[in-house]
């Protein structure tokens, strides 16, 4: 409770006064409107609990357990609240299954307190423009092409009203406390966007009409089946994501267990190259692609004989050919795997250069793919400004005007003003990367080896 | 690879991608589903043209909406299990149509038939253009399970009974409800059994399969065609656009799933293949020992996941070979000492802990030296597996060669290899090899 900024407090109670405002008529007047029946208890009531058994399950996952649907899996509950109750009655629907649900953090009396008032207000605030838009309560036969419009703006309506909810309190806790639990629906900031709410707010439609119709409630829930499938299909789908990058992780470090000495070259030519790659204006997911091809570009060092790779000193001419097929290897391991697309060229052509007599297939200038031109360039810069066995780590400056005096003969030009352009914009460290924390296998390393790479950069090249 | 053809592999991808590959003639169970759909589909047809159509408007309606669902086979991953989901729920919904808006409708089974069938027709006109024949398995099974459905709730529907039985109530939506899961149990066990002919695979995890994809996709298609229905009665054919949308999100996160698994799975095959590549074991074994895994996991029984697991074992089991600074000859680990191969299997499993892949893989791999006692079941499969590609020289050995390598594996069932695994291998290769 301490961590929570004076504002933050003030802020919060501010709004739980709001939501009570907004809610509190309903319970003031209970009596009386039990008797007038202007309040429908029975829908309320059953909403409530619907809502509350949706979120509850959340609450008892053992710990470690992956999470099984993300955030704003059940909304449509309340959007159909709001499209079936008063106002009033709408905002109350949220407030037991906020109060119940999973809360991630410490201070959980107040994130569920919180959450609850922000919802209630979400939640009013779509029901009253719903009934601004003439949007008929009880949708009986509803007048099909315009009833979308207030059922969509209701929908946005919710979206705004949490939007500007979350930034307060955001700006408020300064951070401290990212107070949207995961029952809310809160978007981290930058993935805020209205689509899913009008996806929300047409599920909440359809179980409204459903609802009020002659079928009744459970046929409503039919509704809420896709739209939980489809959450928890996301949500597997980003575990299966989140494994399949921790594999490609593997790859690399399967390289590491070999090649002592390219401890976190490959991630660091990876962000290089996406330095290269933005400066010269690529789409989003080429970066991507080129990010992988940096972090790939010497998993054919997998082929190369452990004692080759760990020769100290000069090498053979026969070792020498040996390590230079690594491109080849690598182009064979990974060949398979369709999403690298370009990247697969870029990791078989990375030691090509410009003048031709690169390897493995001497191409020259353009033939050369572009993204093996920007990992060339990558490598070379980190290869130099990283610490070897055999020799220390150069400045940044003299490793650009080595690059800039190679441009045209060994680099492409356009790559290596794109670098110099782009670290004069945001700087570089040789730190090793923080993810790369645990190696595999092996027997222990002596010492965690500055990174350092591509020795066969300089000594072949 | 030196076997004649591949096993198949992936848990889902296989029975649907060996539709087409598979060089089996088709057997008696696939032509008299076939004949079956045809039959029904003619006198549909011919029910249609003597009578004519009725309520126009709503089979319009229907077919059309039909005929987009289809649409969406463009953009099918291989192996997904409905890629039409939207092109089923639109034909489920019109075979459980009792009223648009307010209105009783009177088409009648074979019309729903017939409308289904016109409607998956025009949407596979696209297909057919494109030189991708339907696959006319699908479409035997949705013109039989529909009419199922339609049979079912139809006759009921006209002859004013359900009316008057159930009114039209929650009741009449838990009736509903209640035809859909009967409709999804006949179109899996249908669905199994056209894969167990195509493909001979035992029966029972097929079915176990095909069950559990009905608890995913297919449960969101059911839901989704009783609501359909429902809010086409309360709402008009407006109902049809609007209530789809759910449906449509949930095709689209299948799919963004399956695509991630597919990639997932050809990364994880090229870890495998870094050993070979590194010269540490012969071209292809990972990928054959993978493969005839899965076969003998299949034909003992293993489905969904466990396969998953046996899969990504098998693919990654010599991956601990990558920390020997010497190769082992041709890589054949299953004649090294007992200890040497147990070292190397417990390097494995440090490197399969790294990857992301579930623990229970890198147990697998950790174990696979041990004798078949200690074992799980996986790793003894990937046990035999393993020793059946290094005995038969991975490639071409052809029969002689598989059947000198089965000899020396039941030599060995006293203590490394179990011998339900090795009999189980024995009947994969029967059929392969014959």
């Amino acid at each position: 409770m301490t961590a929570i900024p004076t504002a933050a407090r003030v802020y919060i109670l501010a709004v739980v006064l709001c939501a009570a405002a907004a809610a509190g008529p309903v319970v003031a007047v209970t009596p009386l409107a039990a008797i007038t029946g202007a309040v429908p208890w029975p829908s309320m009531l059953l909403l409530a609990v619907l809502y509350a058994g949706c979120e509850l399950p959340a609450r008892y996952r053992r710990a470690g357990e992956p999470v099984r649907v993300g955030a704003g899996t059940f909304l449509p509950v309340l959007l159909a609240a709001a499209f079936l109750l008063p106002p009033t009655a709408a905002a109350l629907v949220a407030v037991p299954g906020a109060l119940l649900g999973r809360v991630d953090g410490p201070p959980a009396g107040v994130r569920r307190i919180w959450r609850a008032a922000r919802l209630a207000l979400a939640t009013w605030a779509a029901a009253h423009t719903y009934l601004l838009l003439d949007g008929e309560r009880t949708p009986v036969a509803p007048d099909f092409p315009y009833a979308l419009v207030p059922a969509l703006a209701g929908a946005l309506a919710f979206f705004l009203v949490l939007t500007v909810l979350d930034a307060g309190v955001r700006a408020t806790a300064e951070g401290v406390l990212p107070l949207a639990g995961p029952g809310a629906s809160t978007p981290t900031p930058g993935s805020a966007s209205p689509a899913p709410h009008c996806v929300h707010g047409l599920a909440g439609l359809m179980t409204a009409v459903l609802w009020g119709s002659p079928y009744g409630p459970l046929s409503a829930l039919f509704v809420l089946l896709p739209m939980y499938l489809s959450c928890w299909v996301f949500a597997q789908y980003h575990r299966e994501r989140a494994a399949h990058q921790a594999t490609i992780r593997a790859l690399v470090q399967a390289v590491d267990i070999k090649d002592r000495y390219t401890r976190g070259h490959s991630e660091r030519v990876g962000r290089a190259s996406v330095l290269i790659a933005r400066e010269l204006s690529m789409a989003e997911e080429r970066l991507e692609i080129v990010r992988f091809a940096g972090i790939l570009h010497d998993v054919g060092k997998l082929g190369v004989p452990t004692r080759v790779l760990r020769k100290e000193g000069p090498l053979t001419p026969e070792e020498r050919r040996v390590i230079e097929l690594h491109p080849e290897y690598g182009h064979e391991m990974v060949r398979g795997i369709g999403f690298l697309g370009e990247a697969r060229a870029a990791i078989l052509h990375h030691h090509e250069r410009m003048d031709g007599s690169g390897y493995p297939y001497g191409l020259a200038g353009t033939q050369i793919p572009e993204f093996a031109r920007v990992v060339a360039v990558a490598d070379a810069f980190d290869a130099m400004t990283s610490t070897r066995s055999y020799r220390r780590a150069r400045p940044v400056r003299v490793a650009l005007e080595e690059l800039e005096r190679c441009a045209g003969t060994q680099f492409d030009p356009r790559m290596v003003r794109a670098l110099v352009r782009a670290l004069e914009r945001h700087g570089w460290q040789t730190a090793v990367t923080s993810d790369e924390t645990a190696v595999p296998l092996g027997p222990p390393r002596p010492t965690e080896a500055p990174g350092s790479g591509a020795s066969h950069q300089l000594r072949t090249g | 690879m030196g076997l004649p053809i591949s096993y198949g592999q992936g848990d889902r991808s296989a029975p649907v991608e060996s539709h087409g590959a598979r060089a089996r003639r088709p057997s008696g169970v696939v032509r008299a589903v076939h004949v079956a759909a045809v039959a029904v589909t003619v006198a549909a047809l011919t029910w249609v043209v003597a009578h004519g159509v009725a309520q126009p408007g709503n089979a319009l309606a229907f077919g059309v909406f039909i005929a987009v669902g289809e649409l969406a086979r463009w953009w099918a991953v291989p192996g997904e299990r409905e890629p039409a989901p939207l092109g089923a729920a639109g034909a489920l919904a019109y075979a459980l149509l009792g009223e648009c808006a307010g209105e009783p409708t009177g088409h009648g089974a074979f019309q729903v038939v017939a409308v289904v069938v016109a409607g998956a027709l025009v949407g596979a006109v696209p297909h057919v253009a494109r030189g991708q024949g339907p696959a006319l398995d699908h479409v035997a099974r949705r013109v039989l399970t529909v009419g199922f459905a339609a049979v079912c709730f139809q006759p009921l529907h006209v002859s004013g009974e359900l009316d008057l039985r159930l009114g039209q109530g929650p009741g009449y939506a838990l009736f509903l409800l209640v035809l859909l899961v009967l409709t999804a149990l006949c179109d899996a066990v249908l669905a199994a059994a056209l894969l167990r002919a195509r493909t001979g695979h035992p029966f029972r995890p097929l079915l176990r399969d095909e069950l559990r994809a009905l608890l995913g996709i297919g449960s969101a298609v059911c839901a989704t065609g009783a609501v359909m229905a429902l809010a086409v009665a309360v709402a008009g054919l407006w109902a049809l656009p609007v209530f789809c949308i759910p449906l449509l999100l949930t095709q689209l996160s299948f799919r963004r799933y399956a695509a991630v698994r597919a990639t997932y799975r050809q990364t994880i095959a090229s870890l495998a293949r870094a050993t070979e590549v590194a010269g540490y074991t012969r071209p292809g074994h990972a990928h054959r020992v993978a493969a005839l895994s899965m076969a003998v996991g299949r034909e003992m029984g293993l489905c969904g996941p466990d396969l998953t697991l046996l899969e990504h074992a098998a693919l990654m089991h010599d991956i601990g070979q990558l920390s020997l600074v010497d190769p082992v000859p041709e890589g054949a680990t299953s004649s090294l000492p007992a200890a040497e191969q147990r070292r190397i299997a417990l390097l494995g499993g440090a490197v399969v802990r790294q990857t992301g892949v579930p623990a229970a893989v890198a147990v697998v791999v950790e174990q696979q030296a041990d004798p078949y006692r200690d074992q799980p079941l996986a790793a003894r499969i990937v046990r035999v597996a393993n020793a059946y590609d290094d005995l038969a020289g991975g490639s071409g050995a052809g029969a002689g060669g598989a059947l000198t390598a089965l000899e020396r594996l039941r030599l060995g069932t006293g203590c490394d290899y179990q011998p339900e695994v090795v009999e189980a291998l024995a009947r994969v290769l029967k059929r392969v090899l014959v």
